[in-house]
């Protein structure tokens, strides 16, 4: 099942509505076996449906995904023996104890009461909660029960797992473990399919990183591949007054990547060559009297979704409160 | 089979540890009984001694009770992502609704057990004998299954938890236009269709009718086929409901 030229993700001309919201339009992915993998994009990109037709809990309208080599339509039962998914809601009992979900996980996976103890065991002591085991999940902190949550996915030892945003909400530090914990999958040997809105999570955790924006790939390669898509570097402007600030603002309009009203400042796209970074200002500034000084820095991450998604990360990230 | 028998076990545990919800389905009945019992009892005439006639209203009315907050737990778990969890490992509706509904048919078990213990502390005479019993059991159960499993439709059909609360009001309420508390023939006349024909008074009926050693008639059919009838139903919508909520 897990041989190494079957891809553990692929993904054709995928297609989903919901009435007339077209979630996905068309989308082609491929991931390779034993690798890490990030959806990135803004809510209501797609990121959880995409996720959600991997792991057969939807059909798709068209196209055609497999997991592990298996369809997900056709043959979802073989591809659920294959799987593990982690949602955005942490999908475990608070009435129960963390030993007492782990052991139902193990169970439900086929494997019998003592089995099911003796992995428990192990995924209690692995995700450093035996001290917790025998407490009601109801009393765990966030990060403990993302932690269990996680733990309760691998009970079926998982060749494919999907994360859902799997650190949403978390503090910097459980945020930190999560990362640690599934950076440790990946060594194990498993793929992890995660999507997420942070591009920090994405940037730091993901050798391959695809955005999703408004159901189609608008990008997909390495973190440093895709600053490169969007010029690698960015030109910051200090505008000389107010007014030159929203002349040029209007201008460059959807081409923007930062905005900073309170210094004047806006951010443009480029590759940092000499001729390019002079081109945009004969461009911009023709009458060489709005901008009062620029400077260079390398694109973040956060440019790049911009640049790609036409929406600031953060924004999003407060409307998904 | 055997995922099912994990998801019952899961329901029953759960069902244990909400202290609250069990309370409330222990008490009220008991409640409600000693209410009628002991404070409308006196003005009420019903030709017997009033705790003989209200005791098998009272079980009827806590078995639906019991068995309705299904609904809630049913609907609060797939709020959750606890289902996609299930259905991610292969453990689909039945399994899962079957937990559900067992675990009601536990709960409701141990109440109706209670109620009739305190009926029997405060005076209630059965002259029911052992077949009796075995077919008030019957009947019984049949009915906790109809209510459960039409809870578990309500529990995927409703949007939260709240909506689901109410679907234990309507049935908690159910029996009143009925002759459980009170006979049909002292209410309105333009109630009594109502309170003749819906599916409470059968059962009623034939629970007393059993417990009583009292004439029958055609109760007990009517009662079978309500029941039946709703289970049927119920069990064909939850699996369509199911369907449809969890695979969008």
């Amino acid at each position: 099942m897990c041989s190494y030229n079957v891809p553990a993700v692929e993904v054709t001309a995928l297609e989903k509505s919901y009435g007339a919201n077209r979630v996905l339009a068309g989308v082609d992915l491929r991931v390779a076996p034993g690798t890490l993998f990030a959806l990135l994009g803004p809510n209501g990109a797609g990121k959880t449906t995409m996720v959600r037709i991997l792991a057969t809990l939807t059909e798709p309208d068209g196209g055609r995904a497999t997991v592990a080599g298996f369809d997900v339509v056709r043959e979802r039962h073989r591809v659920r023996r294959a799987i593990s998914l982690t949602g955005q809601y942490a999908a475990v009992d608070e009435l129960q104890t963390g030993a007492e979900n782990l052991r139902m996980m193990g169970r439900l996976s086929g494997l019998g009461r003592a089995d099911a103890r003796k992995r428990a065991a192990e995924l209690l002591e692995r995700f450093d909660l035996v001290d917790a085991a025998d407490r009601r999940v109801g009393t765990y902190s966030g990060g403990m029960r993302r932690r269990l949550d996680l733990a309760a996915s691998l009970v079926g030892q998982p060749s494919v797992i999907f994360l859902d945003e799997p650190t949403t909400g978390l503090d910097v530090r459980s945020r930190q473990a999560m990362w640690d914990v599934v950076s440790d999958l990946v060594r194990g040997g498993v793929t992890v399919f995660l999507t997420t809105q942070y591009l920090e999570e994405a940037d730091q955790l993901a050798g391959r990183i695809a955005v999703l924006d408004h159901g189609r790939l608008v990008a997909d390669g390495t973190a440093a591949r895709l600053k490169e898509q969007v010029g690698g570097q960015r030109l910051d402007l200090t505008l000389a007054d107010p007014a030159a600030y929203d002349a040029v603002a209007a201008h460059l309009g959807d081409r923007l990547l930062l905005r900073d009203p309170a210094r004047r400042t806006l951010g443009v796209a480029t590759d940092g060559s000499a001729a390019h970074v002079r081109a945009l200002l004969d461009e911009i500034d023709p009458g060489r009297r709005a901008v009062d000084r620029f400077a260079l820095h390398a694109a973040t991450m956060d440019d790049v979704f911009l640049a790609l998604t036409g929406t600031p990360a953060h924004e999003k990230e407060t409307a998904n409160v | 089979m055997s995922s099912a028998l994990v998801m019952i076990d899961r329901s029953v545990r759960l069902s244990r540890r909400n202290l609250d919800a069990l309370l409330t389905a222990l008490m009220l009945p008991i409640m409600l009984m000693l209410l009628f019992v002991y404070l409308f009892g006196g003005a009420i005439e019903t030709g017997t001694k009033y705790v003989t006639y209200v005791v098998p209203g009272v079980i009827m009315l806590c078995a639906a009770f019991g068995a309705s907050t299904t609904a809630v737990s049913v609907s609060q778990d797939v709020a959750g992502g606890i289902v996609d969890r299930f259905r991610s490992m292969d453990v689909g509706g039945v399994a899962f609704l079957t937990g559900h509904v067992v675990a009601s048919v536990v709960r409701n078990l141990a109440s109706t057990l209670l109620v009739l213990g305190i009926a029997l502390i405060i005076g209630f005479r059965p002259a029911a004998g052992p077949l009796e019993w075995l077919a008030v059991a019957a009947v019984l159960l049949l009915f906790v299954f109809a209510v459960s499993w039409l809870s578990a439709a309500v529990g995927l059909l409703v949007r939260s938890a709240e909506a689901a609360g109410g679907f234990t009001f309507f049935v908690m309420f159910l029996p009143y236009p009925s002759s459980a508390f009170v006979p049909i023939d002292t209410m309105p006349g333009w109630i009594h269709g109502f309170a003749e024909h819906q599916p409470a008074t059968p059962v009623i009926e034939t629970l007393r009718g059993l417990m009583l050693g009292t004439d029958l008639g055609t109760a007990p059919w009517l009662a079978l086929a309500w029941s039946g009838g709703i289970l049927l139903v119920s069990v064909a919508a939850a699996g369509a409901l199911f369907r449809r909520r969890t695979a969008a």
